[in-house]
């Protein structure tokens, strides 16, 4: 276990669903409910600094439970280390914290989730899609949106 | 059109019809409007630049201004959010007007049959010539513009006169 997982298990123990290091990337499972204290710790902690949100994404395990996951990419440029944070979402409640107020710049990348899956960021700023039209309907990223669907023809706005 | 020439070398004259000579003139001054919204787009510049010559055929003279334009070149993949954008420039659009459809992505989605491209423009708008090809090369490009040059030579219908097909 990579010195960035010790530090959150002494930390947020009971938090830590699992972890891994496989192939040298640390990877943690954690639970949704203190999300953002984890992220905080992550960034403030002099021994981690994970100053820059490289990545969120959502993916879809469908026939699992539960079915969402939240995926975060953490990277320090100060200390030059990763880690990988990962939550998972029951479906009929797939609502976590928004990290915007830990890092702004993951502002879109919530919103992407949003948009292609249907997670909810709750305290997000502006959860809107980011990369469909308002009236799209569905997410088209889940693993049971319908392949052949299509969204009814828009014209222009009156 | 009937033209005469004087044996004596003296300038003759030229019958037609007012139709027929508009037509002619229309013909080989068309204002193409290039919508190309992907790789498309590269082989019109290919048809435009030096090598392939649009201006040959009197089309070279693209115009982004939709109400300066009367050859709507529809070249890349249109998606669902892209569609009232493209309406509403051939809305724009001054009669009489023509719509070029390139490439498979803007004739019928092609190999995007996915959750967001659009699947053929004729969807939305009257097309009058497909080019068919993934992207149509430049002679394509050219055909199509000559096959436009026919219809307003003959005065066929525009398929903005028999759309919606129903
Ligand atoms: S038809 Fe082919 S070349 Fe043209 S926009 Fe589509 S993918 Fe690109």
């Amino acid at each position: 276990m990579g010195l960035v997982l010790e530090k959150l298990a002494a930390r947020f123990g009971p938090e830590i669903a699992a972890t891994h290091s496989n192939f040298g990337d640390d990877t943690a499972l954690v639970r949704r409910e203190r999300i953002v204290e984890i992220l905080t710790f992550l960034r403030d902690d002099p021994g981690l600094l994970f100053d820059f949100a490289m990545d969120l994404t959502g993916v879809d395990y469908l026939g699992e439970e539960p079915r969402f996951e939240v995926v975060y990419h953490l990277y320090s440029l100060r200390m030059n280390h990763r880690v990988r944070i990962k939550v998972r979402l029951h479906e009929d409640d797939p609502v976590i914290d928004s990290a915007v107020s830990v890092w702004s710049g993951i502002n879109w990348y919530e919103r992407e989730a949003y948009d292609m899956y249907g997670i909810v960021f709750r305290g997000h700023p502006n959860l809107t899609r980011i990369l469909m039209y308002e009236g799209f309907q569905g997410h088209p990223l889940r693993k049971d949106y319908p392949k052949a669907k299509r969204q009814p023809t828009i014209g222009p706005e009156e | 059109m009937a033209v005469n020439r004087a044996r004596d070398g003296a300038p003759g004259y030229a019958l037609t019809t007012l139709e027929s000579m508009v037509a002619w003139g229309r013909k080989y001054s068309l204002f193409p409007l290039t919508f190309a919204t992907a790789c498309c787009g590269i082989e019109v510049m290919g048809a435009l630049g030096t090598h392939y010559d649009l201006s040959r055929f009197g089309a070279e003279v693209v115009r982004f201004s939709p109400r300066q334009a009367d050859v709507l070149l529809v070249a890349g993949t249109i998606n669902y959010k892209m569609a009232p954008v493209l309406r509403r420039i051939y809305d724009q659009m001054l009669e009489p007007k023509w719509v070029i459809s390139m490439g498979v992505c803007a004739s019928s989605g092609g190999f995007y049959n996915n959750y967001t491209v659009l699947q053929g423009i004729d969807k939305i708008m009257p097309v009058d010539v497909y080019i068919p090809g993934c992207p149509p090369n430049p002679e394509g490009i050219i055909d199509a513009v000559v096959q436009i040059q026919k219809i307003i030579e003959t005065g066929a219908p525009r398929a903005a006169e028999r759309w919606p097909i129903k």
